[in-house]
């Protein structure tokens, strides 16, 4: 079986802060990371990997420092590593980002299963891996929290509205992970990342995937930015110091306030 | 295609506010490098008009004849089993409420989109929440929901009737679903809209991105139907009109076995008292690691009947095991946006606050008055929650 992983570099949404002064995103210093849903992704690929003897691809889309979550992909016991690269891909919505990947996935000839992170942390859409199953017409599973191969047969476990269910269907199918709360993520070790570097890595452009050059970039994306502003601030909490006796009353008072009680 | 012209007079507004780093100021001027993924943030803060972005047109459609909004109706499992098996998830309502004002703006009819095994009188609530018509599809194979039966229905629907625009709720099913409809019908769909209107007779969808940092208008031009995710509790519910019955449509899709590629082996829903699930929730009371025993915790689920919310917990609390995972709010967890967010002994780990931050008024009780949860609050109360809990639940018994 051979496994395809889709990766993201993104920047780390949790260090981004907002100039208060201009309202604009303050990136200096903000690392640009592994996307967290793709790397559990990753993660998951790896132990099927080693529990099944599975090949595994990681496969990215990005400019060219998007190596570094390729490499990092290698490092953790991919065998080898793709970026697609290429300006025809900027602008791309997860529309044409879909297409552009479900292109490359063709190309790496049989693939049985393909993971990927529920969403990533800077567009939060979860739009794409489904369009990379519908690209491909093979089925998809969204929000898993583990996955089960036995044979062609693929057990998942994935979260619902209000619970969860497990499911089985055959490969090839499209799986987006998300962590369970009990997860840690892990990081190659050093002479991992050194031996990682004589694995195979390709960049791929539009060309070399045969994408067509209209459904990419801006003009092939659906979707288009009219407008990027700050969110509404928030103003200051009104804070309340005193005795416990003191804040039930200003919690009843709130809640009396907002017609959450009478 | 992006490039910066003559005009640019090095004022550097442009480089700190790309969200990529695209942007360089070299020799005075600004520079665009391959980062960028053209999204135009730079070209609304230039002073001078010096940033262009182009846009070559893609293949032309036939965008005449689409007409209408529609709204996805979600089923959900009815805990009542006295009841007809399945009810209607409550974003719907969300959903027809700003979708009637939409279609309004746009002279149009709002439809509801209702696939299901056995229609139970659902047109009557439909209805009465601002549908003109319901498009009903009752087969057999669509006793649960399933990505593929369920897309293939709507894509067929999509094509017979050709709506302007389609709304669903951002749930996990809703999340499952649009995707792949949109990709399959090549048109645009915005996630987790937390805005929706009409500009120009175009859907304006706004969202929140990069872990909320930012806001985006996103608008889909050139495809139909425009299609939206749209976040629960975040639309104002309309006040229903009991006996406005929607005129239904039976549809008559043919939906073969073989789509059923993927099989459901077991299904476990975690009920809280009263049914109500977290990400629906109007009211929740959330602990943290300041909770300390499953016992102080337990305390949170009593001032929730008394409220009649639904219990919530941080990370670190299901960590701890005080709380399932099922509670559990924030990046690993849920993301909910109720309309009163009470926090007990949360700091405010910031996985947290993107999970919460939406909610409409947050009151936060915590030892620490530098707790990051404040920066969030509306309301905060420095004080020790294990003693401001009981004197709480004391204090709600006697508003009974």
């Amino acid at each position: 079986m051979h496994i395809a992983v889709c990766v993201k570099q993104v920047p780390d949404t949790t260090e981004v802060k907002i100039n208060p002064e201009t309202g604009t995103l303050i990136r200096a210093g903000v690392p640009s990371i592994i996307n967290p849903y793709d790397h559990f992704a990753l993660q998951t690929a790896i132990e099927l990997k080693k529990a099944h003897g599975f090949r595994v691809t990681v496969i990215s889309m990005g400019p060219p420092q998007a190596k570094s979550v390729v490499q990092m992909g290698l490092a953790l016991g991919a065998d080898d590593g793709v970026l697609l690269s290429d300006m025809a891909f900027a602008g791309s919505d997860t529309w044409a980002t879909s297409y552009a990947i479900a292109k490359a996935v063709k190309k790496l000839g049989k693939v049985d299963i393909i993971l990927a992170g529920m969403q990533a942390i800077d567009g939060d859409t979860a739009q794409t891996g489904p369009g990379v199953a519908q690209q491909l017409g093979i089925p998809q599973v969204t929000f898993c929290v583990k996955i089960d191969v036995d044979g062609r047969k693929i057990i998942a476990r994935k979260l619902i509205d209000g619970g969860y269910e497990v499911v089985e269907t055959r490969a090839p199918a499209l799986f987006t992970m998300i962590m369970p709360p009990d997860y840690t993520s892990k990081y190659p070790a050093f002479l991992d990342v050194h031996a990682s570097l004589r694995k195979p890595y390709h960049v791929w452009s539009a060309s070399d995937i045969g994408a067509e050059n209209h459904y990419l970039g801006l003009k092939g994306s659906p979707t288009q930015v009219a407008r990027i502003y700050p969110p509404p601030q928030r103003e200051k909490a009104a804070m309340t110091n005193g005795s416990s006796q003191e804040a039930v009353e200003k919690i009843l008072d709130i809640m009396r306030k907002e017609h959450f009680i009478e | 295609m992006i490039n910066v012209s003559k005009k640019c007079i090095g004022c550097n507004k442009c480089v700190p506010v790309c969200p990529f780093a695209a942007v360089q100021l070299i020799d005075k001027k600004a520079v665009i490098n391959e980062a960028c993924t053209l999204c135009g943030a730079c070209v609304q803060v230039c002073p001078v008009q010096a940033i262009e972005i182009t846009r070559e047109e893609g293949a032309t459609r036939d965008l005449t004849g689409h007409k209408g909004v529609w709204v996805f109706v979600e089923l959900m499992e009815n805990h009542d089993k006295t009841k007809h098996s399945h009810k209607i998830r409550p974003v719907t309502f969300e959903l027809l409420s700003i979708g009637r004002k939409l279609a309004d703006e746009l002279g149009e009819e709002l439809a509801a989109v209702l696939l299901t095994d056995k229609n139970a009188g659902f047109e009557k609530e439909l209805g009465a929440y601002g549908a003109d018509k319901v498009y009903l599809v009752e087969n057999p194979e669509l006793y649960e929901y399933n990505t593929d039966i369920f897309s293939t229905a709507i894509i067929a629907l999509t094509h017979k009737h050709k709506p302007s625009a389609m709304l669903y709720g951002a749930t996990i099913m809703g999340r499952d679903l649009a995707p792949r409809v949109a990709s399959c019908l090549y048109t645009g769909l915005t996630a987790d809209c937390t805005g929706l209107a009409i500009k120009d007779g175009l859907l304006l969808q706004s969202r929140p991105a990069f872990g909320g940092n930012i806001m985006a208008d996103i608008l889909s031009p050139k495809s139909r139907p425009q299609m939206s995710t749209v976040r629960p509790n975040v639309m104002k519910l309309a006040e229903p009109i009991y006996g406005k019955i929607a005129v239904t449509v039976r549809e008559d899709i043919k939906i073969d076995k073989s789509l059923r590629r993927v099989k459901v082996l077991e299904r476990k829903l975690i009920h809280d008292k009263g049914s109500v699930k977290i990400d629906e929730a109007r009211i929740i009371v959330s602990g943290g690691r300041g909770m300390k025993t499953k016992e102080k915790f337990k305390q949170l689920e009593e001032i929730c009947q008394l409220l009649g919310g639904v219990v919530g917990a941080s990370r670190g609390a299901v960590d701890m095991g005080l709380k399932d995972k099922a509670h559990q709010v924030g990046q690993s967890g849920t993301t909910v946006s109720p309309k009163l967010y009470l926090a007990f002994g949360i700091s405010g780990a910031v996985q947290h606050i993107v999970g919460m931050k939406a909610s409409d008024i947050i009151v936060a009780v915590n030892k620490d008055p530098n707790a990051p949860i404040f920066n969030v609050a509306k309301h905060g109360v420095v004080g020790d929650a294990h003693e401001i809990v009981p004197k709480l639940i004391e204090a709600l018994k006697k508003q009974k």
